[in-house]
């Protein structure tokens, strides 16, 4: 049976005022912003008793008519809000159900794309680079496949040098061709001092080859920095500050190191650069790392020789400089602790995955 | 070269350092530590005296000695021990292992049950000890003329505490190949006084000596392959016999197998002066000696028993049997003796050569041969020319005092060496090149202890301070302020004078030929003094620019492909013709014209790969080999062009800059190798899992890899259908900035998957990074960005099937005219609400203008001039 309120006087103002809380009631026992239309209708649209009691006041005479008007706008403001209240507390609670039904298990996997990485040794030349470019140097590259003369005579290897039986070469076909992989990036250097001239300050990464199988710690194809500064003045002090900036910016501050003489055809005077062991800091006799002497080689260097100048079209009695090549694997090895050669070269991309996009 | 560290101590105190410490001295001047090595024997190692043997025959038919041994009441007296030896007796003083001692192996003594008794220890060989080969049981110390208390310890006594350092010699030290010059080394770096084992007086050169000729007719650069060639005869000599156990000792420690005193003697001078010698059966050989060039067709039969084919170039000693002069081989100078005139055990009579070669000469025939020998390695990188007469009278001194004998009074010494000519040197050249301030009394010194002659050019009983400011600064006495109060030069001045006025002229020593420079003896000031006192300071450079444009963009290219879910790896180079097969290359196809290796590590790979797919597929198949199927790889980097006719790139001179000219045409021969972007998905692009059904990399996937690159380098790329190996001929995409092509992706050919063991379905590209950088824009002009509403047209055409969607999608955007901001397809139909040849592809197209709100008009236009262009390819708008 539908619901009929009682018809109410607008001058009956405990009659207004038993409808305002009748209705108060009505809204607050809606269920559901549904039900709080319907009741809405009810007590406050065409046919309910507060509609019939507006209408009622043009029937009243003029000096009620005041009075009547005044007593309805108080009540329907007190049931409107009311029937307002209450949608705004089941709008609230209905939002709140629809978040708490969308809660997910957020420790579920997401991994819908497979993640993508850049190779560590690829990561390494490109720190390098940016260690040099830092100290106002350039980067430079040159052919893998490389013409005998620059790889060997430009550098001071003459055809009978022992120090070209020395290096492992991969020959191009047929004999005679005057073509090689390239057995170092210090090719570069020939090709940057003939194509730019002096000063110059220039570093080379990138890939070399010699004949050596693949073991744990040799690989026929690797990678190198080569450093060449040619400037007036230079000196084996500059080589020697420069390679420890470099140092440190790859090891760290405070790694220690250290110039030991050796022989390279291209530099006079030559030296290895060895760093402080990282295993054993230089105490243990028997560490597997420095295999006991407490250094670890990283790489060659020496002032240019006046040879390599002259072939290079430069004065070497007004400009002098140094030059230098630090194996990029060895500095992986050392820096970030790779054990063995065969994780850098196989392609296998856990190795890769492990670093990500930095190193 | 191993170094016996008692070896080195006869020419220089060794001031109580261990091997650890020898080899830290001689890395400070230069030769690199290898290795240190001890015996391999740690005690306790004692004198015992065999108290009773008692033989006990055992039932595998050997006979075994049950031995009572006193080895002194400080080890617990007598013991019992087994022995397998019977060469000795009750009495004898015999060499124990004591339990805790450890032999060479590394083998550890205990105290074990063995043949039915407890066996207390171990009776000693030589061999067990490392002292040698000797197989006739054990040692007996009487017979080694020792007679220590019973429990002295035997490991110093056998010498058994001694080490050897062995060093790595860089090829311009050969005179590092010989105790002499270690032991010199060893001076130069710790300041301990040193004596030159080549000062043996020498009988002067007799006219009537063994005759020799030297008859160089093609020398090579102009060098005489012999210069010198010293001989001397000693008669009645027992050549043969074993060489004293010192001796051995020696040899052995150094790494040299000891054979018979005569071999064993000119190894041991060879190894102490760094002199080769050859010790002849005087029989053997007929005068005279002749050191001349191969003969085309000659062969000779070396003593490692090769018979060789000689060539011109080979430098021979020959000998004149029955009158006919130089008509026998005897061996290749400097590198292998023949087997004709070796020395036998009846041998009684000797010629002892020792000669000087040329090191150019030595090396090829090294080379030529593949004979590495102990003489090729020192005379190739240069011998001591003043040793041959002192090698020969150490040689002979040796013999006659350990194999009896004398020697003739006669000496040959042929052939004339080139005194080694004075270096012009600036003594301020060394400061200048290291950036240590050497004093020219600094210098001097140094110079002088390495064995230079140096005669300064001022007058006499002036300061070297003094020849050294006018030579180095050289314009004028304002200079002279340059130098600072103790007489030492300021070098931050720049570059000094040229040597010239003032300058030394040094004269190396006789053993140094790789000293022709004055920057040879800057490294040696630069050594001696110690490379630790160079200071470290940094070279400040021009400003840079920072990476070039393409330097940058790779790293980009790179760094994109790595986030679209690509792992980064590299590959060997080296391909086999097979892998072009396997990729279904086309018998025409240019990528089959690889460079290729004379000398591969792997027969089956000797090309460079002309495609990095080539050799990606492999690792490709690595990882999936090893459970990784659901892969995105990519690689960058250079592949080879094989030039349709190679060059050969010449040889240019050093001696000056080369012209242009022959620049170019060495940089010509060298192919052009350009950089490749190459990648490979395969599996799932997106992985299945809670969120539901994964979805596998498709031709699309690599399409947009390839387009990412594209947008990164700010380039538009286009597709196209193409059909390439290694792609599925329905699959694979031509792509294109504007005309040029870059390269091309797809899905891999089936048989290509199948013959690599790849998920099916995987797909790839491959593209030319070089010339897509170069298309890069150097600078991207900016696009103002407009406020204005966005009017969205859908329009669905129906269109023949073999109709492109890049080309309709096209032609809408030509016919909306400028108001479009964007036109894509997104949705493709084919089925039975439309006939058979065609298909329906819907296109969005987003409009907008720069400065106002488009009217309807205005999108009406739009609309109509895209339909209207649209028809012109067949399509009709689908109703």
């Amino acid at each position: 049976m539908p619901f009929v309120p009682e018809s109410v006087s607008p001058l009956d103002q405990a009659g207004l005022d038993r409808l305002a809380d009748q209705a108060r009631d009505a809204a607050a026992r809606a269920a559901n912003l549904e039900d709080l239309g319907r009741l809405r209708r009810q007590w406050t649209g065409d046919s309910s008793a507060l509609a019939a009691a507006n209408r009622a006041i043009k029937e009243l005479p003029g000096p009620d008519r005041a009075q009547a008007g005044k007593n309805m706008g108080a009540v329907k403001q007190a049931v409107f809000a009311a029937f307002d209240h209450r949608r705004q507390v089941l709008e609230e609670t209905a939002a709140e159900a629809q978040l708490s039904r969308e809660t997910v298990d957020v420790t579920e996997p997401t991994e819908r794309l497979a993640p993508g990485a850049r190779h560590p040794l690829e990561l390494t030349q490109e720190r390098i680079a940016d260690v040099f470019t830092a100290m106002g140097w350039t980067i430079a590259e040159g052919p893998e496949l490389e013409a005998e003369w620059f790889n060997f005579d430009a550098l001071n290897f003459g055809p009978d040098h022992p120090a070209r039986q020395m290096q492992d070469t991969f020959f191009v076909d047929p004999p005679g061709s005057g073509l090689v992989m390239r057995t170092h990036t210090s090719p570069v250097q020939a090709r940057v001092l003939l194509s730019q001239g002096v000063p110059c300050y220039v570093a080379v990464p990138g890939k070399v080859f010699r004949t050596d199988e693949l073991d744990a710690t040799h690989t026929p194809v690797f990678h190198q920095v080569e450093g060449l500064a040619v400037d007036r003045g230079l000196t084996m002090g500059d080589l020697r500050g420069t390679l420890d900036r470099f140092a440190d910016a790859m090891f760290g501050q405070g790694v220690r190191t250290r110039l030991r003489p050796s022989f390279f055809p291209f530099t006079e005077p030559s030296a290895e650069m060895d760093l402080l062991c990282f295993a054993c800091r230089g105490v243990d006799p028997a560490c597997r790392t420095c295999g006991g002497s407490g250094w670890i080689e990283w790489g060659g260097c020496g002032m240019v020789d006046p040879n390599v100048l002259v072939a290079c079209g430069v004065d070497p009695t007004e400009y002098q400089g140094f030059a230098f090549g630090m194996g990029i694997e060895r500095t992986l090895m050392f820096r970030n602790g790779v054990k063995d050669m065969h994780d850098m070269v196989e392609g296998d991309i856990r190795f890769s995955l492990r670093h990500g996009v930095e190193i | 070269m191993l170094i016996p560290l008692p070896w080195l101590a006869e020419f220089t105190p060794l001031g109580g350092r261990d091997g650890q410490q020898v080899a830290a001295a001689l890395v400070s001047v230069g030769l690199e530590e290898e290795a240190v090595y001890g015996s391999g024997v740690t005690g306790p190692l004692v004198a015992g005296q065999v108290v009773e043997v008692a033989p006990e025959a055992q039932k595998n038919g050997k006979t075994i000695n049950w031995c009572q041994v006193d080895v002194g009441s400080e080890h617990g007296g007598v013991r019992g021990i087994v022995c397998g030896a019977d060469n000795f007796t009750a009495g004898d003083k015999v060499v124990v292992a004591l339990p805790g001692a450890v032999l060479p192996g590394p083998f550890p003594i205990s105290a074990r049950k063995t043949y039915g008794h407890v066996s207390d220890g171990m009776i000693c060989s030589a061999r067990e000890l490392g002292l040698g080969e000797d197989h006739d049981g054990i040692i007996v110390l009487a017979r080694i003329g020792q007679d220590p208390a019973v429990g002295a310890d035997l490991i110093p006594l056998l010498h058994l505490d001694e080490q050897t350092v062995e060093i790595n010699v860089t090829p311009d030290r050969g005179y590092c190949f010989s105790i002499r010059g270690v032991a010199r080394e060893f001076s130069h770096a710790t300041g301990e006084a040193f004596t030159d084992p080549a000062l043996v007086l020498t009988p002067p050169a007799t006219a009537s000596g063994f005759a020799v000729e030297l008859d160089d007719a093609a020398p090579i650069h102009g060098r005489p392959g012999c210069d010198r060639f010293v001989a001397r005869v000693v008669r009645g000599c027992d050549a043969f016999r074993p060489s004293p156990d010192w001796l051995r000792r020696r040899l052995t420690q150094a790494g040299m197998r000891p054979i018979a005193l005569a071999v064993d003697v000119t190894n041991y001078v060879m190894l102490e002066l760094g002199q080769p010698l050859h010790a002849y059966d005087l029989h053997g050989v007929a005068e005279p000696i002749v050191v001349r060039r191969a003969l085309a067709g000659e062969r000779l039969v070396t003593l490692d028993d090769v018979d060789r084919a000689l060539d011109p170039e080979d430098l021979l000693i020959t000998d004149s049997p029955g009158g006919r002069p130089a008509s026998r081989v005897l061996g290749l100078a400097g590198v292998m003796g023949g087997a004709s005139s070796e020395i036998t055990e009846s041998t009684r009579d000797l010629l002892i050569e020792a000669a000087h070669f040329d090191p150019v000469t030595v090396a090829r025939t090294s080379r030529r041969h593949k004979l590495g020998s102990e003489a090729a390695r020192r005379f190739e990188r240069g011998a001591d020319p003043e040793l041959p007469p002192k090698a020969v009278q150490r040689v002979i001194d040796l013999l006659v005092e350990y194999g009896g004998g004398a020697a003739d009074l006669d000496v040959t010494d042929a052939g004339f060496v080139r005194p080694q000519p004075a270096i012009s040197f600036d003594p301020g050249y060394p400061a200048r090149l290291v950036g240590v301030d050497y004093s020219p009394a600094r210098v001097r010194q140094v110079l002088e202890e390495i064995g230079c002659q140096v005669d300064d050019a001022a007058e006499p009983g002036s300061p070297a301070g003094a020849a050294f400011q006018r030579g180095a600064l050289g314009d004028g006495p304002d200079r002279s302020g340059a130098l600072g109060a103790d007489g030492r030069a300021d070098w931050a001045e720049g570059p000094g004078a040229a040597a010239g006025a003032g300058a030394w002229s040094v004269t190396p020593p006789s053993w140094r030929p790789d000293l022709t420079r004055a920057v040879d003896l800057v490294e040696e000031v630069a050594r001696i003094d110690g490379y630790a006192k160079i200071p470290s300071q940094v070279a400040s450079a021009p400003a840079g620019g920072g990476l070039t444009k393409a330097q940058r963009l790779r790293r980009s290219v790179a760094r994109s492909l790595a986030d679209f879910g690509l792992v980064e790896v590299l590959s060997y180079p080296f391909v086999g013709e097979g892998v072009f097969d396997a990729l279904g290359y086309p018998p025409e196809d240019g990528r089959r014209q690889a460079v290729r290796l004379a000398n591969p590590l792997d027969a089956a790979a000797p090309l460079l790969r002309t495609a990095i797919l080539q050799t990606l597929l492999g690792v490709a198949r690595r990882n999936a080999a090893r459970g990784l199927t659901d892969a995105g790889l990519f690689e960058i980097g250079l592949v080879t062009e094989a030039p349709p006719i190679q060059l050969r790139a010449p040889m240019l001179r050093t001696d000056a800059r080369p012209s242009n000219e022959e620049l170019a045409a060495v940089v010509q021969a060298v192919p052009d190798q350009p950089r490749h972007a190459a990648g490979l998905l395969m599996g799932y692009r997106v992985r299945p899992g809670v969120w539901g059904p994964g979805r596998g990399a498709d031709w699309a996937d690599a399409v947009q890899a390839v387009k990412v690159a594209g947008q990164t380098a700010g380039v538009s790329l286009t597709a196209s259908q193409d059909q390439v190996a290694p792609f599925h001929p329905g699959r694979c995409a031509r792509l294109m900035a504007g005309e040029a092509p870059i390269g091309h992706a797809g899905e891999l050919h089936p048989a290509v998957v199948r013959e690599f063991g790849l998920p099916a379905g995987a797909v790839g590209f491959e593209i030319d990074l070089d010339r897509l950088i170069e298309l890069a824009p150097d600078i991207v002009a900016a696009r103002t960005v407009s406020p204005q509403p966005l009017a969205k047209e859908d329009l669905a055409f129906v269109v023949p099937r073999s109709l492109p969607a890049a080309e309709l999608v096209a032609a809408v955007r030509t016919g909306a005219g400028s108001l479009v901001e964007d036109a894509f397809v997104f949705d493709v139909y084919q089925g039975d609400q439309i006939p058979a040849d065609k298909k329906s592809i819907a296109v969005a197209l987003r409009l907008r203008a720069a400065d106002h709100t488009l009217s309807p008009e205005e999108i009406a236009a739009a609309r109509a001039g895209a339909i209207k262009q649209a028809a012109r390819l067949g399509a009709t708008l689908r109703t």
